[in-house]
């Protein structure tokens, strides 16, 4: 069973045979968590993400594009930093270094170099794997911390978020990304809006979840990516379906490739020019326009049965 | 003294590759005995701190100065933390930057002459 799975109420039924003993299990109310990504950026994550937790009785939002987080441009929810995240790096002790090399000769990321009476320490490259330490042969290395980025949480009615940022010259998201999902509370209802592309931060993202909703538009440039997020996946082992945004524009090639590799297309979001108004002025469309949260909590249901489906 | 030359190929008519830490050879060339080792650079696989990788091969070859286009921060860092001189800014063969730089025609710099990542992409200056 997907280990983001809380069961809510469990009626066991116990049916003895004369060989086997059958446990049936019904759930009601399983929470999941839900990431949504993309690929291509600018498809409509955050969109989603935002719409589909107010059309929940209650949502836990986690903004995972902590290079530029924009939920809360829309939740504008007051928030406070809740945890400073921190990495290894480290401090050579020169009292103790011979400059033998082998600290830098061990480091795949080439954050250390290491000259004659002279070791230097590229902070930024280093993944604090902790190798240079080990084989160095004088204990000449111990850790030092070093602030990466921070958490930040808020609430709006019953929807909170956890948004992780990235500072401004960080090369690593992986390790705020970390901490960030260590804030989820499997009891609640979590939507995670992942980062665009492929790269490590989406894996990162995406990780634990027990669905992924790919949110790709009709064009060329859409399918293409949202390809790749398939593969991505795919190659995962990861559950997931398919929102189609900006419904009308370019052309059907998204819904037969989904149709071609049997991919549930879950929802279609439409090019609508009251949608985009809406966005414009920091809106979260269903909260204007209301048959759209039922379309959302439907699918939020067509979804679960899903995973029940599939882990039971 | 032994000096270090970026090349595009593994001899001096080669001509002197404009990146430091993605060149694909490092010319090591003794300016006494005239002697040539070619080193084939690792570092053009790196998927990061190329430059840094690239500084550390070089100090190892106990060279007294580098020859090349263009070097960036880091690069520069380890070179000048090592002693080494850095010339920039050199162009054509192998052979004819060697001559240029025992008339000493060639500028030596003190900071880094292109920003990170200069050698991944087709940026000419």
């Amino acid at each position: 069973m997907h280990s983001g799975i809380t069961i809510t109420m469990i009626i066991m039924e116990v049916i003895v045979n004369s060989t086997t003993l059958i446990i049936k299990i019904k759930r009601k109310s399983i929470k999941m968590i839900i990431a949504v990504a993309s690929g291509k950026g600018g498809t409509g994550k955050t969109t989603v993400a935002l719409n589909l937790a107010l059309s929940l009785a209650s949502a836990c939002l986690v903004d995972c594009d902590v290079e530029e987080p924009n939920i809360n441009v829309f939740l504008k929810a007051p928030l406070y930093t809740q945890e400073t995240v921190t990495v290894d790096t480290p401090e050579v002790d020169t009292t103790k270094c011979d400059y033998c090399g082998k600290c830098a000769a061990f480091c795949m990321y080439n954050a250390l170099a290491v000259v004659p009476q002279k070791v230097l320490v590229f902070p930024e490259l280093c993944h604090s794997c902790g190798g240079c330490a080990l084989v160095c042969p004088r204990q000449a290395i111990t850790w030092k911390k070093r602030i990466i980025g921070t958490i930040e949480y808020g609430t709006r009615g019953t929807v909170e978020l956890y948004q992780g940022l990235l500072n401004i010259g960080e090369a690593q998201a992986i390790p705020l990304l970390k901490a960030l999902k260590k804030k989820i509370d499997p009891t609640k209802h979590i939507i995670i809006d992942a980062p665009p592309g492929t790269a490590c931060p989406v894996i990162e993202a995406v990780r634990g979840a027990d669905y992924t909703l790919l949110v790709t538009e009709p064009t060329p440039f859409g399918l293409h990516d949202l390809k790749l997020m398939v593969a991505v996946l795919r190659h995962q082992h990861l559950p997931f379906g398919v929102i189609i945004n900006r419904d009308g524009i370019g052309n059907d090639a998204v819904e037969q490739y989904c149709n071609t590799e049997n991919i549930p297309v879950h929802l279609k979001i439409p090019h609508s020019e009251e949608i985009a108004r809406l966005y414009s002025q920091g809106i979260v469309f269903v909260e204007q326009m209301e048959p759209w949260q039922s379309k959302f909590h439907t699918m939020y249901q067509t979804v679960q049965q899903e995973v029940t489906a599939s882990s039971s | 003294m032994k000096i270090c030359i970026t090349s595009t190929g593994k001899d001096l008519h080669a001509s002197v590759d404009q990146r430091f830490g993605r060149c694909p050879y490092f010319l090591i060339i003794d300016t006494e005995s005239k002697q040539v080792k070619t080193i084939d650079n690792e570092s053009t696989i790196a998927s990061g701190g190329a430059g840094i990788q690239a500084a550390q091969i070089v100090t190892n070859e106990k060279v007294g100065a580098v020859i090349t286009g263009n070097v960036g921060p880091n690069a520069f860092n380890v070179l000048h933390a090592a002693g080494i001189k850095v010339f920039s800014g050199a162009s054509g063969t192998i052979q004819e930057v060697l001559e240029q730089y025992s008339k000493g025609k060639l500028q030596e710099v003190h900071a880094a002459t292109q920003a990170s990542h200069f050698g991944l992409g087709g940026h000419i200056p």
